[in-house]
């Protein structure tokens, strides 16, 4: 995305407009993923038209609770997502990463083809950039870049929406961001509805970006539209608060390990994983090989490698010589939340959380990870301001 | 659109792609202990720093890691691998001729150049002998005199490396063994590595410490005990490990991905993680 470019902005219908913006981006060669409401939840797939996309949705979000509820306002980005993130789609739950074919005397490699369009992800809120960039920093490290993570990654197309009503669970403001994406898209829509009527405000941000919009021939914003832009988000801001100083948490927790607190967590973890499997960033896989038996008895000629999501809650995630390191859930629960808040840090030059809430909302014992996180960080003020500093 | 023509300039190497090596010699050195020397079927891998390991493949059983005891400047690797489970049994069961696939190398080295001039000490367990055969071979290339090796074995059939042990005493190391239980035919030392370096008591600089976890706590405290500085002593931690590039997350201690900022880590840096029950 370049930096130069003129500040183009038009207000779009939120029908008409996003239609319009949907099919040109798919005229474009992008393969357009949307929001789309299916068995009670958002979740991200393909879209064709922008009547895909819900309208008049809005979504109540608790520790182990996500309801979805529909009114009449015909707002189009009220609504807040689901489990799944983008990651699905740039790092999907279960790829195959190589064929190897048994050859005469030796073994030969094939890939799978990359993609054949570039996704154009549609509505990327805030948090779901910045889990892009976080993931962008582990799976493309250039040391070892994972050359299939960088094909489907290559070339996205960001269309970011600001978030007019974020969710109770939301802590975006603590993990450095906010309800209005700041960088990173190519278009960013607000929508407005105000005294002056109910719209999307679409800003360029990126060359590409302007094109798409200078193409819809839409109205250009006044300073209404603008003002709307600025209020919108500025209201959303005030509604969350900071929760955490999520920059200080390396630090905070670095002397955590003995904790008893996590004993306490581990009373109420069902050590299932859930909040590694909707977290935008859990990057952790298993690799293994498939491999097919012959119907003859012969020997196996092909076997195909294949990466799939694993959790830290797994037993098997830290096996070694016939038992795991992490062998109890307060030790795998410690591992979870230290290396999303505090040793991502250092692993990775990034936090591993973006403070998007899924694990908060996904959990069915309903562990909220900020309560979790800010306890240990009050006993670690307790105990460091009752004298027992360690070195 | 500028960003299709990204799709065709991405990075080309996969870094999971095993390179076919084919077995050239097999040498039992334990009842369930054998090294063997593989040659590149075509092109081979980098070279490969003493400490590294490699992704080891076995077609339609599995992969894992496993540290290279030495390379041959014809371009050999030789892996010295005990048979555990499902993927070590089958690579211990090749034999001549048949191929495996490799990756790597990975990870960190023993840091040889800051040995040179100084007193190292060695201390090996078991089969923690084969990821420090190559620093002892280089360290006994350059200063033999200044050079230690306290190794360790549960029994004396389990001692690896008859011959190596032999060339780099005549060559002047002061070469330490040790067993855990005596046979009749042993007449050396018994006990622990650690008491080893208590009872000789001598000091140096230096030390590389590999073998399993206690051993490794236990002989890195001991040779502080023998003058050197925590942060000269280094030793070789192992954990589950899919991908030796840091994408599978699953040898984390702490901060530290052990994949790539091991196996070779320094002593006082993972101490106190190794102090932590379950880390
Ligand atoms: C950096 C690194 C370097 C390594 N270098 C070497 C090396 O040079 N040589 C070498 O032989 N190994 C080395 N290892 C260890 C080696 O990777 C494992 O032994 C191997 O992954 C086991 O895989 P597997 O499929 O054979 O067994 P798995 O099926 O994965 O597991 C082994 C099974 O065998 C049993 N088992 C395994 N170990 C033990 C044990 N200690 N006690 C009791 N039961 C046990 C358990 O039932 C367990 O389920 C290294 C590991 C690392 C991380
Ligand atoms: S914190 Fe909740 S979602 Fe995560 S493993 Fe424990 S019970 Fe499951």
């Amino acid at each position: 995305m370049t930096g130069s470019h003129a500040p183009v902005a038009v207000r779009l219908d939120p029908r008409v407009g996003l239609d319009a913006l949907v099919r040109l981006l798919a005229a474009d060669g992008y393969r357009v993923l949307g929001p789309v409401v299916r068995n009670g939840v958002v979740e991200y797939d393909d879209v064709m038209s922008g009547d895909d996309l819900p309208t008049g949705v809005t979504v109540e979000q608790a520790p182990g609770r996500w309801r979805l509820h529909h009114d009449d306002s015909g707002l189009r980005f009220a609504w807040t997502p689901g489990a799944e993130s983008w990651k699905r789609y740039v790092f999907p739950a279960r790829q195959e990463v190589l064929r190897i074919r048994r050859t005469d005397g030796s073994f030969a490699v094939t890939r799978p083809a990359p993609p054949e369009r570039p996704f154009a992800f549609l509505a990327v809120r805030d948090c779901e950039l910045r889990a892009l960039a976080v993931l962008d920093r582990v799976e493309l490290d250039p040391s070892h870049p994972d050359p299939r993570y960088a094909q489907r990654r290559a070339g996205t197309f960001i269309v970011a929406v600001t978030c007019g009503t974020p969710a109770a669970t939301c802590w975006c403001t603590s993990m450095g961001g906010g309800p209005q994406p700041g960088t990173g898209y190519d278009v960013r829509i607000t929508e407005a509805a105000d005294h002056h009527g109910h719209r999307l405000v679409a800003e360029a941000g990126s060359e590409r970006g302007a094109q798409v919009l200078i193409r819809l021939a839409a109205t250009a914003v006044d300073e209404h539209d603008l003002a709307a832009v600025r209020s919108v988000a500025e209201a959303a801001t005030q509604s969350m608060g900071v929760r955490l100083d999520g920059a200080a948490l390396p630090t905070l927790l670095a002397d955590a390990d003995d904790s008893p607190h996590w004993q306490v967590v581990a009373e109420r973890c069902l050590s299932c994983g859930n909040c590694t499997m909707v977290c935008p960033t859990c990057f952790c896989s298993t690799f293994s090989d498939h491999t097919a038996l012959t119907s003859d008895g012969s020997a196996v000629v092909e076997t195909v490698r294949e990466q799939s999501w694993a959790s830290c809650f797994q037993l098997d995630h830290s096996a070694l010589g016939g038992r795991a390191v992490r062998a109890t859930t307060a030790d795998r629960y410690r591992q979870w939340l230290t290396h999303k808040l505090a040793t991502w840090q250092e692993q990775f030059g990034t936090t591993g959380c973006v403070g998007c809430g899924r694990c908060t909302v996904w959990c069915p014992a309903g562990i909220d990870i900020v309560q979790e996180a800010a306890a240990l960080v009050a006993e670690r003020a307790r105990l460091n301001s009752a004298g027992d500093f360690r070195t | 659109m500028d960003s299709l023509a990204d799709l065709g300039t991405m990075p080309a190497v996969e870094p999971m792609e095993p390179t076919p090596y084919r077995v050239t010699h097999s040498r039992r050195e334990t009842v369930d202990v054998t090294t063997l020397t593989l040659v590149p079927v075509a092109a081979g891998l980098a070279s490969v720093l003493p400490g590294q390991y490699l992704m080891v493949w076995a077609f339609g059983v599995g992969e894992i890691p496993i540290s290279v005891s030495r390379t041959l400047p014809t371009g050999e690797v030789l892996l010295t691998v005990r048979a555990v489970g499902a993927t070590s049994t089958a690579v211990v069961g090749t034999t001549v001729g048949d191929v495996l696939g490799l990756r790597g190398p990975f990870g960190t080295a023993w840091p040889l150049a800051a040995a040179a001039g100084r007193d190292l000490v060695v201390v090996a367990g078991g089969l923690g002998l084969a990821p420090l055969r190559m620093a002892i071979d280089a360290q006994v290339a350059q200063d033999p005199t200044r050079l230690s090796v306290v190794v360790g074995a549960r029994e004396q059939p389990q001692l690896l490396y008859a011959d190596d042990l032999q060339r780099w005493t005549a060559a002047g190391a002061r070469v330490h063994l040790t067993v855990d239980a005596a046979g009749r035919s042993w007449h050396g030392a018994v006990g622990t590595t650690t008491a080893v370096l208590e009872r000789l008591a001598e000091r140096h600089e230096m030390a590389f410490v590999c073998g399993p976890e206690l051993m490794m706590t236990s002989g890195a405290r001991a040779v502080v005990g023998c003058g050197v500085q925590p942060s000269d002593i280094w030793v070789s931690l192992e954990r589950n490990m899919h991908c030796g590039i840091g994408h599978c997350g699953r040898c984390q201690l702490g901060s530290q991905l052990l994949c790539r900022d091991g196996a070779v880590v320094r002593w006082d840096h993972v101490e106190r993680l190794l102090e932590v029950r379950g880390r």
